[in-house]
């Protein structure tokens, strides 16, 4: 360590740098994607997840919110779902 | 080296300038090209996909002599040799512009291939000055193509899209629906590049966005004044004067043609201490 390290500024990463990481994180997903556009399925996934849930509880069209993450690494999956505050029982 | 290739037959290449992305510099480098195509005594013509947008007339300078256009041949209202507007400073090169008032669905397929096919027997190359976008306009401007330069900004967005493009020349063309046929060859034309501001990192690397689109590259045009100077008068840049960027065009074209051209990146030579106190010259 140099003795006037401490005047430095930390160093901010370049941002040329960012902008290449980002565009390679990002098109090694889109490219695996086949046929062009993204694989729709976000929206058919929660209204199965919807339809899944309703066998038991009673929850509206929006109380289930699918979101993805896509990252270097790994990717996620959220799946938020908002139950009523006392669940009624399904008749049958 | 003018009038040796007027003998021979045409070469009939269809080459597509595309990027996705608008004002990375498609219009510019379609009159760079073509009229550094000409200049190398290539008969060339260039035309406008850019139906309701017209603009590759202006930068080329001959808007006020459009009679006819592209959309009036496909439909049959005027023969292809009336919509051809013969350039005033090459005579081997020829402007087929677009038009400013039909919509998008007047190109259809037959058509442009038919006016494409007529257009091969009589030029060496033809170039197809694709809309932005990848709708209908952008889909046939690259449609019967055996070559295309992707024009890129080292840029995030612009290079996201050159990579889409990239997908579909290798998808729905018709060299790739063709079985057996030679798949388009694609390169990428990386326009205003900053030298500086690549040397502060602050912008992407030529590497960097050929190592993220894998493709050749075929040119580097420095972000220069020459570019606005040259559309204000509507000259294409190569014609216009020496200046980094036509230098670089001219490199450009010379690969185009098929000769290996060492790779420089010229810069805009900044005036020196003796230019700023005493005042340009040139």
């Amino acid at each position: 360590m140099s003795l006037f390290d401490f005047i430095r500024k930390p160093r901010q990463p370049k941002s040329a740098q960012t902008a290449k990481d980002r565009l390679q994180i990002l098109l090694a997903h889109e490219r695996s994607r086949e046929g062009g556009p993204e694989a729709d399925y976000l929206p058919m996934l929660q209204a199965d997840i919807v339809a899944a849930i309703r066998k038991y509880v009673a929850i509206g069209d929006k109380d289930v919110e699918v979101r993805m993450e896509r990252g270097d690494q790994m990717s996620s999956l959220e799946i938020n779902i908002e139950l009523p505050k006392t669940p009624a029982p399904k008749a049958g | 080296m003018t009038t040796e290739a007027k003998n021979n037959p045409p070469l009939g290449r269809v080459i597509v300038i595309t990027s996705g992305k608008g004002g990375v510099g498609k219009t510019t480098s379609s009159a760079a090209i073509s009229a550094g195509l000409a200049k190398k005594g290539f008969r060339t013509v260039v035309i406008d996909f850019d139906v309701g947008l017209r603009n590759l007339d202006m930068i080329m300078g001959c808007e006020r002599r459009v009679v006819f256009d592209f959309i009036n041949v496909i439909q049959g209202d005027a023969k292809l040799k009336q919509a051809l507007i013969k350039d005033k400073r090459l005579d081997t090169l020829s402007i087929l512009p677009t038009s400013q008032t039909r919509d998008k669905d007047a190109l259809t397929k037959d058509g442009v291939e038919q006016i494409l096919n007529e257009l091969k027997t009589e030029f060496d190359y033809i170039v197809c000055d694709s809309p932005a976008g990848i709708e209908r306009g952008a889909q046939l401007a690259m449609y019967f193509a055996d070559e295309a330069v992707v024009v890129t900004n080292p840029e995030v967005s612009s290079v996201r899209d050159s990579d889409r493009v990239l997908g579909l020349l290798s998808s729905q063309t018709k060299r790739a629906e063709t079985e057996g046929a030679d798949p388009i060859k694609a390169q990428v034309l990386i326009t205003r590049y900053d030298q500086e501001r690549v040397e502060i990192g602050e912008m992407m690397t030529v590497d960097d966005v050929l190592e993220i689109l894998a493709v050749p590259l075929l040119g580097v045009i420095p972000e220069s004044k020459a570019i606005l100077r040259a559309s204000n008068v509507g000259t294409p840049v190569v014609l216009d004067g020496p200046s980094a960027a036509a230098e670089a065009y001219e490199d450009a074209v010379t690969r185009l043609t098929g000769t290996t051209v060492e790779m420089r990146i010229v810069g805009e030579r900044k005036p020196g201490l003796f230019q700023r106190l005493f005042g340009r010259t040139a």
